[in-house]
């Protein structure tokens, strides 16, 4: 056993970091510190960057293009741009659709989807919930009828993030209703500018527009974009879920998230001296930051083991709640670290305009943040499903 | 012992709670929060005139109420119909530093919902301490800064504390003085809050002010102040507590997924079932904050840190289980409980937090 990084893991670190100080501008940094709405152009901005240099798609086989990354590289990675608030990479066609794609989808799919999900020509979205199938996932009722050489597509799907960008969505439909519900679902890829789509946003509750609900009207999609079989959609819905759950422990963000904790905490007074003196305060934090230790090196064992050929399963699902309940902890020091100051909508910041913030701590908008992230535990299958799946596997029933 | 509401409060509960049932739904709400000042005008005279402002006040004061009881009363309604107006800070707490001060005619002002006023007492690097002030007083001359002020664009008149002397942070040597709103060198930076309401950064360059009581003594009329204001923040955060535990029983017994209700999966159920006697601690530690506000000082105290200590404890598990046992959809701007769960949660950022007040519980308790 050695807990350190070997030389090369060194060596890559320093052409992470040196990449990282060249490439990222501040400008995007501190849109991205700050908790800011990133537009369109920054996040494409962002990807054109790191496919030029190969670094988009860590966890791709080099044969489509991928950097095909060990485990502690890609982690090494995903810490670096988290210290460097570097923009997240939008997941839905690189991490989510893709595997997909490379384990189901015949040649053609492969040849024309993948190389648009590096060029950036495709912005996919998620096409999964329904209002009555969120975590029962498989009791979705978004319909698709064969006509000829196309499905014809009826239904509404919501909870779709940054589908106001997206030109493509991969959806799960029901193609067979006479059957177990988990056998009458297909994968289909869906453009999103075909006729009877309509894309209608959700604000949520700290006034972010992020999500969406999609609805469907006599949609024709030809066949060709069904990716597998028919009906087998689900087998490719559960895969793709264990590949959005593998990056969820965000072990990343709650280490860039603990450093601006404590970067207030020492400037912030109570009673005349810095709140991180006060030992109610501290305990706090050294709570949380021995439980993200641990969690981190948690992490690495499992994204290590999963390299060596072992799906990343049940372990997949504890990472998932407990990285959600550490980031949600420390997005509630983060509010508390402030004070008072928690309490103003600071709708400049996240619209990214030049007034000067009533904050003397530039902590960004830290409450809108806490109550942004309490999705975390719903999303991606929630933590209660999680567990669910945790007792199922090793316990049986 | 009688745990009963008497019966004038018992009617006083009931007609305030029937007038915001008809008065107050999410059209009223989203017209204050969109509104310039956070404040609908309609509101706050309407229920002026029902004496809900009068029942701040006792008889002596010109109101006809006054008691932790009385107070502890309003804001649970005020809490549970998720009102969006600025009756705590715009009429309790300041109102409350003028009547010990004696300012009287303008505390009748205030009960016939003439008068919105603002307490500017909180500075950029005070957090939640009291008595650290270092706006200045020379001859009545302020210069300082007044940090997260609730209600200063709406209020007709500011109360601002400044230290005529002392250091830092001594509770001797602190003045309150009225400071006209359209006074020469005032400057008040407006801005909304997350959780609804308005609040300003208040600068003070060579302001006038004019003296209210006795010069050097504020800090006793802001102690008593901020002790009922702490009182009445605890009874509407209750409040609202019990909006977002009757939404998500609701929501559990009616939402179906996997073929059943979801209030049928223990691991929800059970988690309900703590929300519900989290819910009876918290009531209890309002009854008391609000049945011992009369006793000595250290009592009182005592019983006002133990409450804001556990309603920030209890008020966090309220908010964030309700909206996860709901899922998505309490997520929405759209969903009532998604006000309600931002209001309790920044209810632990007035008056001291969780933390503040469970040192000051400490210092007071140790043996």
């Amino acid at each position: 056993m050695d807990l350190n990084y070997s030389k090369d893991d060194l060596a890559f670190r320093d052409e992470v970091r040196a990449f990282l100080a060249t490439k990222l501008t501040r400008e995007l940094s501190e849109k991205v510190r700050l908790g800011g709405d990133l537009t369109k152009d920054d996040m494409e901005g962002w990807h054109a960057i790191l496919n030029a240099q190969g670094w988009l798609a860590p966890n791709w086989p080099k044969e489509y293009g991928g950097a095909e990354w060990n485990a502690v590289h890609r982690h090494i990675f995903d810490d670096e741009c988290a210290s460097a608030h570097a923009p997240r990479v939008v997941p839905f066609g690189l991490s989510m659709l893709a595997p997909v794609l490379q384990k189901f989808g015949n040649q053609l799919q492969k040849d024309h989807w993948l190389p648009r999900i590096l060029s950036g020509e495709d912005w996919w979205c998620q096409g999964y919930s329904e209002p009555d199938a969120g975590s029962d996932l498989a009791s979705l009722k978004t319909k698709a009828v064969r006509e000829g050489d196309h499905y014809i597509v009826n239904g509404q799907k919501t909870w779709t993030t940054l589908g106001q960008h997206a030109n493509m969505i991969f959806c799960l439909v029901r193609t067979d209703s006479t059957v177990k519900q988990q056998a009458g679902i297909s994968f289909l890829l869906i453009d999103m500018n075909t006729p009877g789509i309509e894309v209608r946003p959700i604000i949520l509750l700290d006034g972010s527009a992020e999500v969406n609900e999609v609805w469907f009207t006599d949609v024709e999609v030809p066949v060709e974009n069904l990716v597998g079989e028919e009906n087998s959609g689900w087998t490719y819905a559960k895969y793709l879920l264990t590949h959005e759950r593998t990056n969820i422990a965000g072990v990343g963000f709650s280490t860039a998230g603990l450093a601006a904790v404590k970067r207030i905490a020492k400037a912030e007074m109570s009673g005349g001296k810095p709140l991180i003196q006060n030992p109610l305060f501290a305990a706090r934090v050294a709570q949380v930051e021995i439980d993200l230790m641990a969690m981190s090196t948690t992490n690495l064992r499992i994204v290590s083991q999963a390299a060596a050929g072992g799906a990343p399963g049940v372990e997949a699902s504890m990472l998932k709640v407990k990285g959600t309940i550490i980031r949600q902890e420390i997005n509630d020091l983060a509010r508390r670290v402030v004070g008072p100051y928690a309490m103003p909508f600071i709708s400049e910041a996240v619209e990214g305009s030049n007034e000067p913030l009533p904050d003397p701590h530039d902590a960004g908008p830290v409450a809108a943040q806490y109550f942004n992230n309490r999705k975390i535990s719903i999303f991606g299958g929630s933590n209660e499903i999680q567990r669910g799946i945790i007792a199922k596997v090793k316990m049986g029933g | 012992m009688n745990f009963d509401l008497t019966a004038e409060h018992q009617m006083l509960q009931d007609s305030l709670r029937r007038f915001l049932k008809y008065s107050c739904n999410s059209e009223t709400r989203n017209e204050a929060l969109s509104s310039e000042t956070g404040v609908t005008s309609d509101l706050w005279h309407a229920m002026a005139e029902m004496g809900v402002i009068g029942a701040f006040f006792t008889e002596e004061q010109g109101g006809f109420g006054g008691t932790g009881a009385d107070i502890a009363l309003i804001f649970e309604e005020l809490g549970r119909a998720n009102i969006m107006s600025p009756f705590l800070d715009g009429a309790l707490l300041s109102g409350r530093v003028l009547a010990a001060a004696g300012e009287l005619d303008r505390v009748a002002d205030l009960i016939n919902g003439d008068l919105q006023l603002a307490l500017a007492h909180g500075e950029p690097t005070s957090r939640y301490d009291l008595n650290y002030v270092r706006t200045t007083s020379v001859n009545g001359i302020l210069n300082g800064r007044k940090a997260v002020v609730v209600n200063a664009l709406a209020s007709d008149v500011l109360i601002v504390s400044a230290r005529i002397s002392g250091e830092v942070s001594d509770e001797n040597g602190i003045s309150l003085y009225f400071v006209e709103k359209d006074a020469a060198g005032l400057t008040i930076q407006d801005y909304a809050l997350i959780a609804g309401g308005h609040a300003a950064e208040v600068t003070l360059d060579g302001v006038e002010g004019s003296l209210i009581g006795e010069e050097g003594k504020g800090f006793a009329l802001l102690k008593d102040a901020y002790a009922i204001a702490t009182v009445a923040q605890c009874a509407e955060t209750l409040g609202e507590m019990t909006a977002a535990t009757e939404l998500t029983q609701e929501y559990l017994v009616t939402r179906q997924q996997f073929g059943r209700p979801i209030a049928t999966f223990q691991a929800l159920a059970h988690r309900m079932s703590d929300m519900l006697i989290e819910m009876e601690q918290a009531r209890s530690a309002v009854i008391r904050a609000a049945g011992y506000f009369e006793s000595d000082e250290r009592t009182r105290d005592i019983n006002i840190h133990a409450a804001k200590n556990l309603m920030g404890r209890a008020g966090r598990l309220i908010a964030e289980e309700s909206i996860q046992m709901h899922g998505g959809i309490a997520m929405t701007q759209e969903y009532e409980l998604a006000h309600i769960a931002k209001r309790i949660t920044m209810a632990d950022h007035r008056f001291g937090d969780t933390d503040y007040h469970l040192e000051k519980f400490m210092a007071l308790t140790q043996p």
